[in-house]
């Protein structure tokens, strides 16, 4: 390391090529790299599933699949969706970008870093090969509940293992993330000049390696229960079923608030780029950023406002979730003022941030509205339920994601992408996405259940409705894969301020960033 | 149904503008007012919800769209230099609290009527399996299993090459339905002997889990005659989606005939002069 620092811009070992080049790398630029195509190509097999469920959907009765691989394919969709695509792509945009945002060469702790991506293929094979296991893959959806996945077969001990390898990478992920940030800023980057998108990263990076310890506890409990006779889960034991409701979504609901953090970050950045004003509120946008964390700790028990917990816990938990409203309403009040009386350009990164302050708060209003617990017995577990929380992690996280990609492709290519080609995608997505997650508000509240593979048959029109806009949603996407291999291989050069509102270190570099970055500290204008 | 499409569409649109009329017998956009004092509850706890969703929305949406209309570089190419305002910082932290409290107050005195299960007049246990629900009535020792009926049934597998159009009631429909009197406080003793269900009857205002080995309680007070379909709402194996609920709401003197039928047909020691409900208060 200090050797690299008397020698700037050169590398100080020549980078190895082909495969070996990405197998044993260290580089955070590479290993960002990898984990963004791992999430994207997860995205396409969470996607797919997707697919077969709305298409299963699109009328009543069964037409493609049996009930049980459709509750398969519900329950990959969401660990491959949670843990392939949304965190990995946010991992990887902090690997991308925090070194360049705090002015650091590296990450703090570069070959943990190579080994936490490393984990990810493994775990998702090994997830995905449970599906050609005798009895097929896990089928109680993501949360697991008890006694209910107890009931697999073959697949239980493999989908454990590999949900524990993806806490092992996320929690690694975790501390690197925290430690390059607690120690490796450039000389005057105090901790509150620090740009949003690192700040968002430092209070998540707490969150994983906070809960995903408990979720590794939790399953392995549930482990314990399949084949070593305790009880954690069973009454019959002394134990009861409830329990793992409680640690679950202990671990389950700082897990949403991992997945949307990061994107508060990103939409933080490109916001004032594209009106041309610095952030409105800085400083209570990083307080904003530490409340909801706090909250995310307090609020676990609106997940199971019918699982017939005691009127006091209920109360408790439906006051402290509503609270949760205030720092966001803060932090959507701030980008509205931010972009107030701008001068604001529209171009692709900043169209998906403002669709995603508006859709994000169209998923906080439901949020809102689940919150009240007795008419969260009529929304609980309906497609109501479906509509709230795509909206917050659809039109909320992947927008952000989609944001943050065409942003800083320009830094990571040196190319601009074809502008014309991301708004045919921008616009395409935003309205298909409204197409497949609206109808599902009305789907709940008129009484249908998530997690079923065939409806009465009322619910026919508005499930047609929403499948047509699955597909739709769903092939646009291959758009952005095109537009992302086009720049990679083409395209106008990008400038190093790729954009001309744009303040932060990472736009000092050249574009495409030199493999390697800020060997020697940049100095930072107090 | 391409035209039933367009019908969607329609009601898509209108949804919000126009409030269902009472006498609809339950909407396809909204929930239902149901017919317990509680869901009519919720019904309103919803709708005002809705609306205030609904003016922050305008407001909010409103300053976006107008940002976007006039504040864009070719309409306001030099941008203001402000960022930060104490004052308003701290309006729209003290609003939305206020407006949280306005909702939160009604939200938990609903709450607890729901969950005030004494005086109830009589009592039911409901037990969930994979894939029926079990009904018993402690007093008269009534005890009926409650299955997706045949029509359904036969209908429901892949590549059954029939139409879920062909039957009333496609997955809503059961063997035998559970029967309530109507106006009586009835509390319902719900548990599971497999894996977690959850009894959903959105016209009753009802949702509550069944968990193994534990027994939740929650009660409910039919205020018209009718029948009121539901399902399981819990994911619990690959007949998940064929687990209906259906209740049957009689007045009370047709509900004791009911009563009467079902033990003589059973043949069960009539035990009408045990002291009136035990299970109750």
């Amino acid at each position: 390391m200090t050797e690299s620092v008397a020698l700037p811009a050169e590398p100080h070992h020549a980078a190895r090529r082909g495969l070996m080049r990405w197998i044993t790398t260290t580089n955070h630029k590479d290993i960002g790299t990898l984990y963004l195509i791992f999430s994207l190509i997860m995205f396409f097999v969470g996607g797919a599933m997707a697919m077969v469920i709305r298409a299963e959907l699109y009328q009543p009765g069964l037409q493609f699949v049996t009930p049980a691989f459709y509750n398969q394919m519900v329950t990959l969709h969401g660990l491959i969706m949670i843990f392939g695509a949304v965190m990995p792509a946010f991992v990887g945009l902090a690997n991308w970008m925090i070194p360049l945002m705090i002015g650091a060469p590296d990450m703090a702790l570069p070959r943990l870093n190579n080994w936490s991506f490393w984990i990810l293929p493994f775990a998702f094979t090994l997830l995905l090969l449970t599906l050609f296991l005798p009895g097929g893959a896990a089928e109680g959806g993501w949360t697991l509940y008890v006694p209910y996945s107890l009931e697999l077969g073959y697949s239980f001990p493999f989908m454990i293992f590999a949900i524990h390898l993806m806490g092992i990478s996320s929690v690694l992920g975790g501390i690197n993330v925290i430690v390059t940030i607690l120690n490796m800023r450039a000389p005057g980057m105090t901790l509150m000049k620090m740009p949003l998108f690192v700040w968002a990263w430092l209070i998540t990076a707490y969150l994983l390696v906070a809960v995903m310890p408990v979720l590794a506890g939790g399953v392995t409990m549930q482990l314990l229960d399949h084949y070593f006779g305790t009880h954690f889960f069973s009454v019959a034991g002394g134990g009861t079923p409830l329990l793992w409701e409680h640690v679950f979504w202990f671990f389950g609901h700082p897990e949403v608030y991992i997945m949307i953090l990061p994107a508060f970050g990103i939409i933080s950045e490109i916001v004032p780029t594209f009106s041309r004003k610095p952030l409105f509120g800085r400083t209570s946008m990083i307080y904003a950023l530490a409340s909801i964390a706090f909250l995310s700790f307090i609020v676990w028990g609106h997940h199971m406002f019918t699982s017939g917990m005691p009127v006091s816990a209920d109360l408790f938990f439906m006051f402290s979730t509503m609270l949760i409203a205030v720092p966001t309403g803060v932090k959507i009040f701030n980008w509205v003022a931010t972009m107030w009386r701008g001068a604001i350009t529209f171009e692709t990164p900043m169209l998906f941030a403002v669709a995603f302050i508006i859709l994000f708060t169209i998923g906080g209003f439901s949020g809102v509205m689940l919150a009240l617990v007795p008419a969260d017995f009529q929304y609980h577990n309906s497609y109501f339920v479906v509509a709230h929380f795509h909206y917050v992690l659809v039109t909320g996280a992947v927008f952000a994601i989609m944001a943050a990609v065409y942003y800083w492709l320009p830094k990571w290519t040196g190319h601009m992408y074809n502008e014309f080609w991301g708004k045919v995608h921008f616009w395409l997505s935003v309205i298909s996405v409204n197409v497949l997650y609206f109808p599902m508000h009305f789907l709940g509240l008129a009484g249908m259940p998530r997690r079923v593979p065939d409806y009465a048959v009322q619910f026919t029109n508005l499930n047609m409705i929403s499948s047509i806009g699955g597909f739709v949603f769903g092939a646009s996407q291959l758009i952005f894969v095109a537009i992302i291999f086009a720049t990679v291989y083409g395209g106008r050069r990008a400038e190093a301020r790729a954009w001309e509102g744009a303040h932060g270190l990472e736009w000092t570099v050249p574009s495409p960033a030199p493999y390697h970055t800020f060997a020697t500290p940049p100095e930072v204008a107090g | 149904m391409k035209h039933q499409g367009f019908q969607a569409w329609i009601g898509l649109a209108l949804v919000g503008a126009v409030t269902v009329p009472r006498t609809m017998a339950a909407s396809l956009y909204n929930l239902p007012r149901g017919v317990t004092p509680i869901s009519h509850e919720i019904y309103g706890l919803n709708m005002m919800a809705f609306w205030i969703m609904c003016g922050i929305a305008a407001v909010v949406f409103g300053a976006i769209t107008w940002s976007i209309i006039f504040h864009r570089r070719s309409r306001h190419p030099k941008p203001a230099g402000f960022h930060e305002s104490t004052v308003l910082e701290v309006v729209w932290t003290v609003i939305p609290f206020v407006i949280l409290i306005a909702m939160a107050v009604p939200a938990a005195r609903v709450l607890l009527r729901a969950e005030n299960v004494h005086h109830s007049e009589m009592t039911v246990e409901v037990t969930g399996y994979q894939w029926l629900w079990r009904y018993t009535y402690p007093r008269w020792h009534i005890n009926i299993y409650s299955r997706l009926a045949n029509s359904s049934l036969r209908i429901a597998p892949l590549n059954s090459g029939l139409s879920p159009y062909s039957v009333p009631h496609y997955l809503h429909s059961v063997t035998h339905p559970l029967v309530l009197p109507v106006g009586e406080k009835v509390r319902l003793l719900i548990t599971s002997k497999d894996v977690i269900h959850s009894w959903w009857v959105p016209d009753l205002g009802v949702q509550m889990d069944a968990n193994p080995g534990l027994v939740n309680s929650i009660w409910v007070r039919i205020e018209k005659p009718g029948i009121y379909r539901g399902q399981c709402n819990q994911i619990c194996g690959w007949g998940h989606a064929y687990m209906p609920i259906v209740v049957v709401a009689k007045p009370k003197a047709q509900f004791q005939a009911w009563v009467r039928e079902w033990q003589e047909r059973h043949r069960v020691d009539a035990d009408d002069a045990s002291p009136p409900s035990p299970q109750g208060s």
